[in-house]
């Protein structure tokens, strides 16, 4: 105790003789440094960032725990694109630090919390998993930063009742609610099925995209044999698959991740009954990743994701780049979201960064997010981003593609989509509505 | 001599170890000192410091000549290792399985240099922190503790640069301290030595005249003595009222979610610490509280819409029922049978709040939001900065209630069953009714904890709730002393506070937490702030360990 | 006789068992509606019970681990799991090897068996180290203390072998004698699932005859029983110790590839779950008893295969598989309800947990 007053009164000691000396000192400097000739104004802060010091990105991602394969899969992607940008922005250079998000909601408070303490941070990129953006994104919008998720999917984030403390935070991962729609369309349309069952595992993103689709099929006239759940580290699924079988459906959708993904698709072939059935996954499998774990069974199965087939060739630079840099191969699959997301944001601040003539460069933070929001017709890794007003920025186009056993044997995902709404709208001219979102 | 060559070995292959698992790399983006030393080669050098000084601490004679072999011994062989690693990596490609065995790290470890230069200088570097080592070991004591605190330090403010920063940028004109000495990636040269000089010292003036002064203090006569007491506490109150304005955003959230740990703790320390009863599923009651009061209050789902106050004692008391729900089934399982049902009970819990079957009351997978903050009067607990308080009131309201609790009857027959159930029935205990009022006060305090989790979150997800929480509140009384107060927020804000401001290590603060626990537990097995009468337990267990070989199967 | 009985009745023990009834009337009723909804027929529960005794013998073989420990030990080893993992993850390489080479597909047997010696090497080294490292100096510390090394040694394993082989998972090759099926009729068993059952048979048939009929396996019991005594009678107990480290570690490693065949991915947390499960069945078997845990694995696999289809399905109660381990732990709370020591539990084990 006695250690703690004394230290305490030295404290005090030197903050009082100092606070003088440094107020001193402030003053002369204060003046000089605003010439008045340069004038940079923002409604909530301007970033200075002096000669030589970088610029402060921030990433919120899950990268340690058992999720932690997507947030380490969004940082290189994040990383890679500072690398393609010979790491400066406007002649000065991106710092980047990472903060732990956990994949859940705390996590994601604190995280968020921290970077919202940090004044240097000019725009964050994150976060993982909707429940972490939920209580973090409207953290970071309060201290003034705007924040781009790689990958969370859940309606709610983007939706027009989200309220105006989420108003910094944009996506470049897809809206659960587009998705799950142009699925069930498929299905009826195209493969003309009548009856499905869908697995999720008990993640808000599968959860969602399983509903969506199991509502657009019963609207559209489909039938649901079975709403089955997994847990995400679970093993064995012949026995919930054995389960599924006695609805007999024509085919299953299951919108989960990699690793319980590449179980179902390697044991439904086991299970009797299931022998014919389709298969359809949505893009948190879409990866090399994905045929490493179910092998040649992914051969024949489906699986809805963003139309990338324009942009595919910078897709193949960048694997290449990630395999040389990292000595493996994508890990999760939203390392081009976050790769957009990142180029999204520097893109931005080359927008409104202005240098002042002794050097200084100024980010305002409102404009910034403005910014942010104005992006149009980006092209990305992920296809054309164009963001709306709730900031949903993915490409809107999302096709369906499927697995040949070419692709398993070199151990690509397909380039070309089988089947997209607005091919089949303008192939029979009074199809319904494609799922253009707006 | 051969205790140095085992020592400078394990050095090596702990150096190896941690250039594989690619700590090395990563921290060597960061820098503690601007240009001059990365947070990689920091930690590379201590392993070798560190080595070289207990093989010439452990030198039988005190010869310097015999200490500084020992010492440059050891550090030629942390070096050599690494050498040997680096030979290995050119000669053949270990990428194709450890995947952290990159060019940039041989790049690290050699310096930037061309291989074979790059080796020698290791091995030199390894010679010379052998040299320091052992020097160091031959300083006088007073010498040694001054420039281990001031060494460390530095560490310390270049690891935390991004943390200081911050927190040094609130503090009005003090704020050109971060001008002096932070560059944007580590420390500037001149704040380095500066800080050094400075802790340096001071530190030397602590320990010179620091006795001095609490001698003079215990001198005095008892009247002003208790008065000096009484200022220091209310200081402190003082301090703990003030401090999230001083702190600021970031490290007032670190002392909620400590807060919240140390609710946690406080209540796993009665039916752990107090009645011995090992419970690895309390995190239900945890999640129990916080559903309790996200069903109660959320407008989303509309069924209640009840404010935070209102709710608060219904979450307590469901979190009550609920503890003597378990507690009943379990009453005659012993041990790790025990253990394991609550383990269970544990995930019971958290698999029906995420399960497609409840997910109308309870909102499965989609989790429940739009939990309404608390309010008192007007002020609304809104950022950490409210919250702290909000938690505080909680924690120290809880920790009276232990403290009492710990001196009653009922405390009293708790720490009787501990020791042994038997005897403690014999004595006139009633088992079943002490099992479960410490099962239910426990329970009790878990439920204000997810309570005020619920609202500060503003938001609850199933999977907040995993077991991890539960060996995390384990860990925490453990490491903190078992049965002991303070030990559970010493233990809080060692294993949850510190993790927390280093969340930017976090691919690596696992890794450590483990590597702390172990050595933690083999180091100080009574924890950071025991009770006084386990501290004594163990010392006894420790003269008797030669004797008594199977005193632990009958704990 | 019934006097007596209803004398010594407490109201604790009324709870318990009107708690314990209530499950087993749901489950009852459930099994009843189930069965009467004629959904399944004979061929799915034959599958189902087959799935399940693959999955129980791979949580047998791990449980076993647990459970010679505790005996000699009296305590959790928690980073069992990693000493689970760490073999099949290890042997990936050797197993990838073959595979690029093609020397898998020529001589599948012999590659088989090197990858098993490579998982099961690893995989004893990890439990010798963790023996020697973190275990040993706690040996007479109070028992929650190698509770915490153990949970600490297990974060440590897992993220260094992540730091080793990368976050990613890694998938086994496909082995081809393994692929296919054989059937009789409408029943059928998956060729790799009769393996992993008759593999994990043998490997737990030898390994308890190991420590049942040798001198070394005497010696094991004679120290688990005590551990003064027999130190008097010239055993050395960390020796004995040690061995009981290898084999456990030895039926990890084996428990890990027959787990990697059957699933195909390895990761660096592969462990955590079949690890708390194994240890689960352990206590369900009765802690410290080898057929027990045995017989509380097998339990296990076929109450999470079968029980929510058996169990749920008729309550028509959603997504039943969701709640799997729900009914898992339920079973074990009922069973230790009416057996607070498991299944196969001794008295013994009263005395000294």
């Amino acid at each position: 105790m006695k250690r703690f007053i004394s230290l305490l009164l030295v404290l005090g000691i030197v903050v009082s003789l100092t606070a003088p000396l440094a107020s001193a000192q402030e003053k002369p400097k204060a003046s000089p440094a605003k010439p008045k000739a340069f004038v940079y104004e923002d409604k909530i802060g301007v970033v200075k960032i002096k000669k030589g010091d970088p610029i402060h990105i921030a990433c919120w991602m899950v990268v340690a725990g058992p999720d932690a394969s997507l947030g380490t899969d969004t940082k290189r992607g994040v990383e890679i694109a500072i690398d393609d940008k010979g790491g400066k922005i406007l002649g000065f250079p991106i710092k980047l630090s990472v903060q732990d998000t956990g994949c859940n909601a705390e996590g994601g408070q604190a995280a968020a919390t921290k970077l919202a303490a940090d004044p240097t941070i000019v725009a964050a990129i994150g976060s993982n998993c909707s429940s972490e953006a939920r209580p973090g994104a409207p953290i970071l919008w309060k201290a003034g930063i705007a924040t781009v998720s790689p990958s969370n999917t859940a309606p709610f984030l983007t939706d027009p009742s989200r309220g105006p403390e989420y108003d910094g935070y944009l996506r470049t991962a897809h809206n659960d609610k587009v998705q799950g729609a142009v699925a069930a369309q498929f299905a009826i349309k195209q493969l003309k099925l009548k009856k499905a069952a869908t697995i999720h595992d008990g993640s808000p993103y599968a959860e969602q995209l399983q509903a969506v689709f199991a509502e657009t099929f019963k609207k559209m006239g489909g039938t649901i044999t079975a709403q089955e759940a997994v847990a995400p580290t679970d093993t064995d699924m012949r026995p919930v698959l054995t389960k599924i079988a006695t609805g007999k459906p024509d085919i299953i959708y299951y919108p989960i991740f990699i690793a319980a993904g590449g179980h179902i698709t390697r044991q439904v072939k086991e299970v009797k009954g299931l022998e014919k059935v389709k298969l359809m996954s949505a893009d948190g499998t879409f990866s090399p990743d994905f045929i490493k774990a179910a092998g040649e069974t992914a051969i024949g199965m489906y699986h809805s994701s963003p139309d990338f087939s324009a942009f595919g060739a910078g897709y193949k630079a960048f694997l290449e780049k990630h395999q040389k840099k990292y000595g493996e191969k994508p890990i999760a699959p939203f390392h081009a979201h976050a790769y957009d997301a990142a180029m999204m944001v520097f893109a931005a601040i080359e927008k409104v960064g202005r240098v002042a003539p002794d050097g200084t460069l100024h980010i305002g933070r409102k404009a910034l997010r403005d910014a942010l929001y104005a992006t149009k017709n980006f092209k990305g890794l992920t296809g054309n981003l164009t963001c709306t007003a709730t900031g949903d920025c993915a490409d809107p186009m999302i096709a369906i593609y499927q697995m040949t056993a070419d692709n398993v044997k070199k151990q690509v995902i397909p380039d070309k989509p089988i089947w997209s709404p607005a091919a089949a709208a303008a192939k029979s001219a009074p199809a319904k509505e494609a799922p253009k979102k707006k | 001599m051969k205790q140095a060559i085992k020592l400078g070995l394990i050095g090596g292959v702990v150096a190896v170890l941690l250039s594989l698992v690619g700590m090395v790399e990563a921290f060597g983006q960061r820098q503690i000192i601007a240009n001059v030393i990365s947070m990689g080669h920091t930690l590379l050098l201590l392993v070798g410091l560190l080595m070289s000084y207990l093989a010439a601490k452990r030198t039988p004679t005190t010869e310097p000549i015999n200490v500084l072999t020992n010492g440059f011994i050891s550090g030629f062989f942390v070096a050599g290792l690494v050498v040997l690693l680096i030979i290995l990596g050119s000669l053949i490609n270990l990428r194709k399985v450890f995947i952290n065995a990159s060019p940039m790290l041989y790049n690290l470890l050699t310096v930037g240099m061309e291989k074979r230069a790059g080796s020698f200088l290791l091995i030199l570097i390894g010679l010379s922190s052998g040299l320091l080592a052992s020097l160091f070991t031959l300083a006088p004591p007073l010498l040694r503790r001054v420039l281990l605190i001031s060494v460390g330090s530095i560490v310390g403010a270049g690891v935390l640069q991004d943390l200081l920063r911050p927190t040094f940028a609130l503090w009005g004109p003090l704020s050109i301290i971060n001008e002096w000495i932070f560059t944007a990636n580590g420390l500037t040269l001149r704040g380095a030595i500066g800080l050094f000089i400075l802790i340096t010292a001071f530190s030397f003036f602590w320990y010179r005249k620091g006795k001095a002064i609490q001698s003079r203090f215990h001198q005095l006569p008892s009247a002003p003595q208790r008065i000096l007491k009484m200022t220091g506490i209310l200081t402190l109150v003082f301090i703990l009222l003030i401090l999230p304005q001083v702190l600021g955003l970031f490290l007032s959230e670190v002392f909620t979610i400590v807060g919240l740990y140390v609710l946690l703790g406080l209540g796993l320390n009665i039916v752990v610490g107090y009645a011995g009863l090992l419970d690895l599923g309390y995190v239900a009651f945890f999640a129990i509280g916080s559903y309790t009061v996200a069903v109660l209050t959320s407008p989303e789902l509309g069924f209640f819409n009840l404010s935070f106050w209102e709710a608060l004692p219904f979450a307590v008391v469901l979190g009550v029922i609920s503890g003597v729900l378990l507690g009943i089934p379990v009453l005659k399982m012993r041990g790790d049978y025990l253990a394991i049902a609550t383990l269970g009970f544990g995930e019971i819990i958290r698999i029906l709040v995420l399960s497609d079957f409840l997910r109308p009351w309870l909102g499965g997978a989609q989790g429940i939001g739009k939990i309404p903050k608390a309010s008192i009067a007007g002020f609304e607990f809104t950022g950490p900065q409210q919250i702290y308080y909000l938690i505080l009131a909680g924690c120290l309201l809880v920790a009276f209630v232990s403290l009492r609790l710990r001196d009653s009857r009922l405390g009293r027959a708790w720490m009787a069953m501990r020791e042994d159930e038997d005897v403690a029935q014999a004595m006139g205990i009633n088992l079943v009714a002490t099992k479960l009022l410490a099962f239910a006060t426990g329970a009790g305090f878990s439920a204000i904890s997810g309570a005020i989790f619920a609202t500060k979150l503003s938001s609850v997800y199933p999977h907040s709730f995993n077991v991890m929480i539960s060996i995390n509140v384990l860990c925490v009384i453990i490491v903190g002393g078992m049965g002991s107060i303070p030990g559970v927020v010493v233990g809080a804000a060692a294993l949850v506070g510190l993790p927390e401001l280093l969340r930017e290590f976090a691919e690596y603060r696992l890794l450590v937490y483990g590597a702390v626990l172990v050595a933690m537990m083999l180091l100080k097995p009574e924890g950071l702030w025991p009770e006084p009468v386990r501290r004594r337990e163990l010392h006894e267990d420790e003269d008797e360990a030669g004797l008594d070989q199977t005193s632990n199967s009958n704990e | 006789m019934l006097r007596r009985w209803i004398e010594r009745m407490t109201p604790t023990d009324v709870i318990m068992w009107l708690i314990g009834g209530a499950i087993l009337l749901m489950i009852f009723w459930g099994s009843a509606a189930t069965l009467s909804a004629k959904t399944y027929t004979a061929h799915h529960w034959f599958d189902f019970i087959v799935f399940g005794l693959a999955q129980g013998s791979i949580y047998a073989l791990i449980a076993m681990g647990y459970t010679m420990v505790y005996g000699i030990l009296r305590m959790i080893n928690f980073a069992h799991s990693e000493v689970f993992m760490s073999g099949p993850y290890t042997a990936y390489f050797v197993a990838a090897a073959f595979y690029s080479s093609g020397f898998l597909d020529q001589h599948p047997i012999i590659s088989l068996i090197l990858i098993f010696l490579t998982s099961m090497a690893t995989s004893t080294l990890v439990a010798v180290l963790l023996e020697r490292i973190a275990y040993r100096p706690l040996r007479t510390a109070p028992r929650l203390i190698p509770l915490i090394t153990a949970i600490g040694a297990s974060f440590f394993l897992q993220y260094t072998f992540r730091g080793f082989y990368g976050s990613g998972f890694q998938a086994y090759p496909v082995v081809k004698i393994l692929e296919g099926e054989w059937a009789w009729g409408e029943f059928r068993i998956l060729k790799f699932q009769a393996v992993v059952i008759v593999a994990a048979a043998i490997l737990m048939a030898s390994l308890y005859s190991f420590v049942q009929r040798t001198r070394v396996g005497k010696a094991i019991r004679a120290v688990s029983e005590d551990k003064e005594t027999s130190s008097l009678m010239g055993i050395d107990i960390d020796r004995m110790i040690v061995t009981t480290f290898v084999i456990g570690g030895m039926a990890a490693g084996a428990a890990g590839v027959l787990y990697a065949l059957m699933f195909k991915q390895v990761h660096f947390f592969m462990g955590f779950i079949p690890g708390i499960k194994a240890f689960t069945a352990a206590v369900l078997g009765g802690i410290g008893n080898i057929p027990g845990a045995m017989l509380g694995g097998i339990f296990l696999g076929l109450v999470e295969s079968v029980g929510p289809s058996l169990f749920l399905d008729g309550l028509g109660i959603v997504a039943p598989y969701q709640l799997k381990d729900a009914i898992a732990f339920t079973m074990l709370v009922l069973v230790l309800i009416f057996r607070p020591t498991g299944i196969l539990g001794e008295r013994l084990a009263v005395k000294k947990a």
